[in-house]
């Protein structure tokens, strides 16, 4: 009879399909994954500690550089959260270039997602498409804030500057390739025969295992339930545009890259409506240098950033310094699925899960 | 949410909540403040029957001589109430229960209470510090932890 022992892999943390820090230390048998332990805190900079001996202001920049694919998001979740909080009123223009920014943000989250994932699985060709379309939405983030990736553009009460004038020609642009772009995505990535090898019914999350383990946004909805945090329980002006949710049914590696091609639709759709109902008019509030909350107030802010529930749960003690900030990860929570989904798959599968999982190592160790 | 809707809302909590525990709400959330020991079997009785399927947010704040633990619990699909559970433990012995068995996402969101706060849930698989390395003494979110060298 033949014995094979088992045995451990380490992918990380220094691996480039690992996203940053992510260490995952797999347990093999031949070439089949009994478990999977994941190690996290590579990154870990103390973010929450750090809020504590800075003003409410001062924060901005550290949430800024918590999803730094996608920095416009959590900066808005944190300013919308001490907006809650203080009881500051924002203006209606502002409110619209917040959702448009927001959205550019998801579409760049997603195009790193789709592009990773394809050279993930050796397909070099596919990032720089990807790369290539982000580039444009990060020529944008430029303009309006002078900053590339960690933008730190939104304020208190409003947002640092208004949109430059050749803002507008380049976001409508880059909205009328939107079709081409997710053509050639689908044709190229999504359509490969070797990727879609790699991905189908490959770490398959069940609704019931989703659920349970409080995943969120794409990757939730890859598993065929529609919960999308901008319809359940909308923040800022998302009530007032029309867009759908898509969902998948599987829940495998395909079904969320496809979700998230999706998304980069619906996102433009919805800067499409945002960039024609903005009204004119002063893009912040005056907000008072020092803010002070009450003592004792407490808010948990929840927004849908591109991975999922991003949450600020804000503790004020009355002075202008925060007595606790919480950042809700929807990596950090995402990422417990890991070893479930990998059990019992290939060693090449994981790559595939962690890319298709959409962990940013900034924001799961904060 | 209009105001009569949030009364249904607290209606459908039932009696046995109400009763038991003092409920507040504020325009965000609608908090219940309850005592440690309770913590497990309210959340059964919370995702059981009425609904409150899953758990956001698990943290903790450090008030001095007390440890607050603040769960944020929603459902999915929406039913439009939001829970704030709140619990204090005392400084000297910070420990509960786990609720791992009712809501397993509170595996590591637990064991990052732990490793920045320090605070024991009996009953979990598996707890150990999650962000910090394993060597690392203390716990930095305590507001008595030393941050300068």
């Amino acid at each position: 009879m033949f014995e094979t022992d088992q045995y451990t892999i380490n992918i990380g943390p220094q691996h480039p399909s690992t996203h940053g820090g992510l260490h995952v230390e797999a347990l093999m048998d031949g070439e089949t994954v009994v478990d999977a332990i994941v190690h996290l805190g590579y990154v870990h900079r103390s973010v929450e500690k750090i809020a504590e001996s800075r003003t409410y202001t001062q924060f901005i920049p550290y949430a800024s550089r918590l999803d730094y694919l996608a920095s416009h998001l959590p900066t808005l979740g944190y300013v919308q959260a001490v907006e809650k909080l203080t009881g500051v009123e924002v203006p209606e223009r502002t409110e619209y270039i917040r959702v448009i920014l927001a959205e550019l943000s998801r579409i760049a989250s997603h195009e790193v997602f789709v592009g990773s994932l394809a050279i993930d699985l050796g397909a070099t060709t596919g990032l720089i498409y990807c790369l290539r379309d982000r580039e444009r939405i990060m020529d944008m983030f430029e303009m309006s804030s002078g900053q590339r990736l960690i933008t730190s553009y939104m304020r208190i009460g409003g947002i640092s500057y208004d949109l430059p004038d050749e803002f507008f020609p380049a976001v409508k642009s880059f909205l009328d390739n939107i079709p081409r772009m997710i053509d050639e995505y689908t044709g190229l990535i999504s359509g490969n025969e070797i990727l879609q090898a790699r991905c189908q019914g490959i770490g398959i999350l069940t609704a019931e295992t989703a659920l349970a383990y409080g995943v969120t946004g794409p990757n939730l909805r890859a598993s065929g339930i529609a919960y999308d945090i901008r319809k359940v329980d909308p923040y800022g002006v998302y009530s007032r545009f029309d867009f759908e949710v898509p969902i998948g049914e599987r829940g495998d590696c395909m079904e969320r890259l496809i979700v998230r091609i999706k998304e980069i639709e619906q996102s433009g759709r919805i800067i499409r409506q945002a960039l024609e109902q903005m009204p004119a008019g002063e893009v912040k509030d005056k907000v008072p240098k020092v803010l002070k909350p009450e003592k004792g107030k407490e808010v948990y802010h929840r927004i849908e950033s591109s991975k999922g529930e991003l949450g600020f749960y804000l503790l004020s003690d009355g002075t202008e310094k925060p007595s606790r900030v919480h950042v809700r990860a929807p990596s950090f929570v995402n990422l417990m699925v890991l070893p479930l989904i990998s059990r019992g798959c290939k060693l090449q599968d994981i790559i595939a899960n962690i890319a298709t999982l959409d962990p940013v190592l900034g924001e799961s160790d904060r | 949410m209009s105001n009569m809707e949030k009364d249904q809302t607290f209606d459908n909590l039932g009696a046995m909540i109400e009763a038991q525990f003092e409920v507040t709400s504020d325009t965000f959330f609608t908090n219940l403040r309850i005592n440690s020991e309770e913590v497990l079997s309210l959340m059964q009785t919370l995702r059981d029957e009425h609904g409150m399927n899953y758990l956001a947010n698990l943290t903790a704040v450090d008030y001095g001589e007390e440890f607050e633990i603040v769960y944020h619990l929603y459902a999915i699909p929406d039913n439009g109430l939001k829970l704030a559970v709140k619990t204090r433990v005392p400084r000297e012995k910070a420990e509960l229960q786990s609720v791992f068995p009712v809501y397993p996402t509170a595996d590591w969101q637990e064991r990052e209470v732990f490793d920045l706060m320090g605070i024991n849930f009996g009953g979990h698989p598996n707890l150990i510090r999650v962000l910090l390395p394993q060597d690392f003494v203390g716990h930095p979110l305590r507001k008595d932890f030393r941050k300068e060298g």
